[in-house]
């Protein structure tokens, strides 16, 4: 063998050495480290600031904080945060950048708003991105809708979510629903029936699939409601006909003569405690129901958004 | 005398495209044209913006990194190689030698934002899986682009003509910068009193304005470009050419080359 070629082959192997040594140690060194993190820093958090760095690329830099935002949530939301800090000033950064840009809005109002740990628990601060987005882009109608959308489920502020839908409605090619959803809102507003065609209507207008996943989530939710305070209605009537409890769910279903045992969305039958109080045997398969729950129950750190279609 | 400027500029474009560097960067630049597509992937409902901005921004940013890099040296590299007296000792005028330098260079740029655009519009069709009308002012923002290289370029070669090739590198990415500031600067000048409003105005009017040429967020988003700002950047851009390459044929005139 030649000496060149000697040389050549003992470097690759160098090389390859090095390159496989150098990739498992930064893994180690990775697995050691703190998970403190840069997602948990914003180095420059003024947009203005970050507007003028960006030398006029700023839908570029745009784009880029978008995507930090979704990694952002995505891994604190994976990793069943309580806190989501530097949401809302990525989202702000995000459209101070390019204010056009309609995904960050809806995501605010999905996921600023709400509570931890579904959602920063900054209604406030979503109210004030929504408004930005709809300054900058008051053609778009959707954007009115989460806004009012934030008003009615965060704030509960039924009086301004009924004026943003109308405001809303009065956009040219607006969906027919915002002018039912002013009325609604206006007359009904605790309704389940309100929140019922609401989520319906996030479920079908939105491109992006958390947002549509936690809109399926919430109407398996309501559904789930609905079903318990009937049958919890049920055994009140039963207990008023007999002086007692029902023993199960099949004497209920009996009493009531339904064709079957009630099941959840999920095909699963509800059941009765000693108290007589209906449960929901899996709650943690469903988020954000207020009823159904065994005493004591606490919901799991990361709830679980559903991804499949509706069985409610 | 215009096929003397032909000549040098045909050479120009020869020696560039020669020039390992050039070739880095397109490959570098249709990697990232490429990188667009997975960046569309992990964020949320913006592929389409994710490609044409970073596509753009990417055609943009190694068009004027090309621009200074090979203009700084394109007067002062024939120096140095003393191939510029062999040139000059032919029925050459000095200022015939530096449009052709100029139009070799724009030439060279010219084709690279072609060979990139195509890679651009090659990951839109990726991520839309059609192109929509409003796609064609995507085709006014690489023009604005192509403007914006031909006032780099006229700037490095002014640069060029009288000093080091690092300091013209320094003077001509300044003045990217500063230029990219154009509108901060006026607004400056709008707040200022006296003799700082003077020199601020006088400053914001001289450096060229780069903003007026980016364009590429509202496309990104489909806005339509008004005709009336196409020929108004598209004067601008000849204008202030003119102005630059003007002042490096001035000074390249007198310059002693002994």
């Amino acid at each position: 063998m030649s000496v060149s070629r000697r040389v050549t082959l003992i470097a690759a192997a160098c090389l390859v050495i090095s390159l496989a040594a150098s990739v498992l140690l930064l893994r180690g060194i990775d697995r050691n480290r703190p998970k403190a993190s840069i997602e948990d820093v914003l180095y420059l958090d003024s947009p203005k600031v970050i507007k003028r760095a960006s030398l006029g690329f700023d839908g570029l830099m745009a784009c880029i904080y978008w995507t930090r935002t979704v990694q952002y949530f995505g891994h604190r939301h994976f990793d069943g945060s309580q806190t989501y800090n530097e949401l809302a000033p990525l989202l702000e950064i995000t459209t101070a950048l390019d204010p056009h840009m309609i995904p960050p809005y809806q995501f605010g109002a999905s996921f600023l708003a709400p509570q931890p740990p579904n959602g920063a628990g900054e209604p406030e601060r979503a109210v004030k991105l929504m408004q930005f987005g709809i300054d900058q882009n008051p053609d778009n109608w959707r954007l009115y809708y989460n806004l009012g959308f934030v008003y009615y489920t965060e704030l509960h502020d039924y009086k301004k979510a009924a004026e943003t839908f109308a405001r809303g409605a009065e956009v040219p090619n607006a969906h027919p629903a915002m002018r039912v959803m002013a009325a609604q809102m206006a007359q009904h507003a605790g309704d389940i029936q309100t929140a019922r065609m609401l989520w319906t209507a996030t479920y079908q207008t939105a491109y992006e699939d958390n947002i549509r996943q936690n809109a399926l989530s919430h109407l398996r939710a309501l559904q789930v409601d609905e079903d318990v305070s009937k049958l919890q209605d049920a055994v009140t009537r039963f207990g008023e006909l007999t002086g007692r409890l029902p023993n199960n769910m099949a004497e209920l279903t009996a009493a009531e003569s339904l064709p079957m045992v009630p099941a959840d969305p999920d095909g699963v039958p509800y059941s009765l405690d000693a108290q007589g109080h209906v449960l929901v045997q899996n709650p943690d398969n469903f988020p954000f129901i207020t009823k159904g729950m065994p005493a004591g129950y606490k919901p799991p750190v990361l709830p679980r958004f559903h991804n499949g279609p509706s069985q409610g | 005398m215009n096929q003397r400027i032909g000549h040098i500029a045909r050479n120009t474009f020869r020696e560039a495209v020669r020039d390992r560097v050039l070739y880095n960067l397109i490959a570098f630049a249709l990697l990232l044209s490429g990188a667009a597509i997975l960046i569309g992937q992990i964020s949320i409902d913006v592929e389409r913006l994710v490609v044409v901005n970073l596509g753009l921004t990417a055609i943009s940013l190694f068009g004027v990194v090309i621009a200074i890099f090979i203009g700084i040296g394109l007067v002062s590299k024939e120096i140095e190689k003393r191939t510029l007296y062999t040139v000059l000792s032919r029925p050459v005028r000095r200022w015939e030698f530096i449009v052709g330098k100029f139009f070799g260079l724009a030439g060279t740029l010219v084709v690279n934002t072609f060979f990139m655009a195509i890679g651009v519009f090659g990951a839109l069709l990726y991520v839309a899986h059609k192109f929509s009308a409003a796609d064609a002012q995507i085709l006014v923002a690489l023009y604005f682009i192509v403007l914006e290289f031909l006032i780099i370029c006229s700037l490095s070669l002014l640069f060029s003509s009288f000093s080091s090739p690092l300091l013209s590198a320094v003077f001509a990415f300044s003045l990217f910068v500063i230029g990219s500031f154009a509108d901060d600067l006026r607004g400056f000048a709008g707040m200022a009193h006296g003799f700082t409003r003077w020199i601020a105005t006088g400053a914001a009017y001289l450096v060229p304005n780069f903003s007026a040429l980016n364009v590429i967020t509202s496309v990104a988003h489909q806005q339509s470009l008004s005709m009336r700002l196409v020929m108004q950047n598209t004067l601008y851009a000849v204008f202030y050419t003119v102005m630059a390459l003007s002042g490096a044929v001035l000074i390249f005139e007198r310059r002693n080359l002994k």
